[in-house]
């Protein structure tokens, strides 16, 4: 080979080479920027809150006075409506997802159903606040109530539990559901003893990430009428009589960490604002934590799946 | 198959399977709900409720604004209303219509504070026929300047700041300001968040707005309070607790209500509420930074209820200047 042409490759080589570079380069600034401004909020938000953080922060309830003000009532609400969230979006979503990719027949309801899910992913939440007002609070007679609104969150998140099942299902080798068939199993002995589990993980992370969108939803909890000042718990679930388990909660009034947040920062004191920030620093460790469970689930999970 | 039907019956199943359809008799609830003006005041009263009450009673209020409030309250959704404002003939129609009756009980005063930046060196006082100036309809577009408000002042931009127009305290101004409810220039930034206008103030020196009294004395730092003269030629007064009490500081002070429905009146607990409401209303205001009634007053709205006296006292219309000497013959009157 000649000169000439071994230097025009070395030349191609090196351009290449330099718009790798340059990629890599605008790459990390997107990165840092985004970075840069999550970090920036996050330490501005601890600064102001983290002195607010204390023992008493999260067994008080609301009060006028900001120093005494805390986040009883509204951290509790949050845990008691995800988990109606959790119980109405898992076992709907799931099925809707195994139907569709196990058993649906592939024609054009199947297409059309599948579009509109994807579609309503993308619907503003202020949409399924009204909606649930109409039909959970009235229609049905839930009233402004726990339920109403873990089903109305339940709803939201429902297209993306459906998508990741989905995507979770997919991705299961279909090896593995021939051979199940291959020793006489049937659909559903195959769905539940193997495609399942295999794709528990994927699933866990669909659901945690619409939770963990769930949990800082204002706009719908709103409009069905979440209440602002609430200095009292719904009744516990596990009573000392019989039959032990009581449901009432259910029906609770009750308020939510943003409606907390949102309700102190709008208040004219400015150690309210405090307030804000130090239940936003809570709301984004209960966020976090989370997501550390559902990739800690996943890990063992993961560790079980032999092949 | 009827669809709905069959949603009912999902949601009848689902009910069963929650464990009761309704909230447990044995809970004593007062349900409130309304502006974000009273709410300070209820929301205290409330606290200290609770707190003498052991949580025998329980107490939830809400904001929905004066308007959102009181759809509510006239579906018999809640028992007492908070309002910035009387109610209004519409409002007032819904109530009758679902057959709740109700009582109103004026609880305290505020005082809407017109604000500009501490670096305005031009404003002594605003009479309100500068305000309507700046504010009215045909102000939008054309008046930009503070030149063209009044000739005496620099030829800056004009920059103003106001609440949206779902409020209690939109409504009072532009009524006071312009005469008609509601009626405004649209070209102002315009916020839900009071805190959002002070911020804007605090950082143009050219800017003007206006919300109640509270933002304004813990924002004082930030913000200049603009004093007012309720004419012109008349003496500008400052927004304070004293001059909204002698009746000077006009026409931007008003009183805010609430409204408590006949039929949960009847209830014990909103009756102990109630009595404790009117009892503490004095401290407590004053506490949160509204301007309390007069004592009797308070007494006034314990003896309508006594004596039955139903309805408003405002004929479903807003009333513009109105001093708490007025509002204390009006309510003596009954």
């Amino acid at each position: 080979m000649d000169q000439a042409a071994l230097g025009e490759i070395r030349d191609l080589i090196n351009r290449h080479k330099r718009w790798d570079l340059i990629f890599a380069a605008v790459g990390l600034l997107c990165l840092g920027i985004a970075a840069l401004t999550f970090t920036a909020l996050v330490i501005d938000m601890a600064l102001d809150g983290a002195p607010r953080l204390s023992a008493d922060f999260f067994t008080n309830f609301p009060s006028r006075r900001p120093a005494q003000a805390g986040i009883l009532s509204a951290w509790v609400g949050s845990t008691l409506v995800m988990l109606v969230t959790a119980a109405a979006a898992i076992p709907v979503g799931v099925s809707a997802a195994v139907y569709l990719e196990e058993y649906a027949p592939k024609n054009l309801l199947t297409a059309i159903i599948e579009i509109n899910i994807t579609n309503l992913a993308g619907v503003p939440s202020i949409v399924y606040g009204l909606l649930a007002l109409g039909l959970f609070v009235y229609a049905f007679g839930f009233g402004q109530s726990i339920l109403s609104a873990g089903l109305t969150l339940g709803l939201l998140i429902l297209p993306v539990v459906i998508v990741a099942t989905r995507e979770a299902i997919r991705s299961i080798p279909s090896a593995i559901r021939e051979a199940a068939y291959a020793v006489g199993a049937t659909k559903w002995g195959t769905t539940w003893d193997h495609v399942l589990p295999y794709s528990l993980p994927g699933i866990m992370t669909g659901v945690i990430i619409g939770m963990a969108r769930a949990i800082g939803e204002t706009a719908p909890i709103i409009t069905i009428g979440a209440l602002s000042f609430i200095a009292f718990l719904p009744p516990a679930p596990i009573q000392g009589e019989f039959p032990f388990l009581s449901f009432e909660w259910l029906m609770a009034p009750f308020t939510v960490m943003p409606i907390q947040m949102f309700n102190w920062t709008s208040r004219p004191e400015a150690a309210f604002h405090q307030n804000a920030a130090a239940a936003g620093l809570v709301l984004l460790l209960m966020t976090l934590s989370m997501n550390a469970l559902a990739i800690y689930i996943r890990y063992q999970l993961r560790k079980r799946i032999k092949w | 198959m009827n669809f709905g039907l069959i949603l009912r019956a999902f949601a009848a199943s689902a009910v069963v399977a929650a464990g009761g359809a309704t909230l447990p008799a044995h809970a004593q609830l007062v349900k409130i709900d309304g502006s974000s003006t009273v709410f300070p005041i209820t929301e205290a009263i409330a606290e200290d409720f609770q707190q003498s009450q052991r949580g025998k009673i329980r107490v939830t209020v809400g904001i929905s604004g004066t308007g959102g409030g009181f759809k509510k309250f006239c579906r018999g959704e809640t028992d007492i209303s908070n309002a910035s404002r009387p109610i209004l003939k519409s409002e007032m129609d819904a109530c009758k219509a679902a057959g709740v009756d109700y009582y109103e009980l004026p609880v305290a005063y505020d005082a809407l504070t017109v604000v500009m930046n501490p670096g305005n060196t031009w404003v002594k006082s605003l009479t309100p026929a500068e305000l309507k100036k700046m504010w009215e309809p045909a102000a939008q577009g054309k008046i930009k300047t503070w030149k063209q408000v009044n000739a005496a002042w620099p030829d800056q931009p004009l920059k103003l700041f106001g609440p949206g127009a779902d409020s209690g305290t939109f409504d009072y101004f532009t009524e006071a300001v312009t005469g008609k409810a509601k009626s405004s220039r649209g070209d102002f930034t315009a916020s839900e968040d009071d805190n959002v206008l002070v911020t804007g103030v605090a950082r143009d020196v050219n800017a003007l707005g206006y919300f109640g009294f509270a933002y304004y004395t813990e924002n004082k730092d930030k913000l200049k309070a603009v004093p007012i003269a309720s004419a012109a030629g008349k003496p500008a007064v400052y927004p304070s607790t004293e001059n909204v009490e002698n009746g000077s500081y006009q026409p931007l002070s008003r009183p805010i209500f609430i409204y408590i429905s006949a039929k949960s009146l009847q209830r014990p607990e909103v009756k102990q509420f109630l009595d404790f409401y009117m009892k503490n209303a004095d401290a407590l205001v004053r506490e949160v930074k509204y301007v309390p009634l007069p004592q009797r007053v308070y007494q006034y709205n314990l003896e309508h209820i006594a004596k039955q006296q139903l309805g408003t006292r405002f004929g479903g219309e807003n009333k513009v200047g109105l001093t708490i000497d007025d509002l204390v013959k009006l309510e003596a009157k009954l």
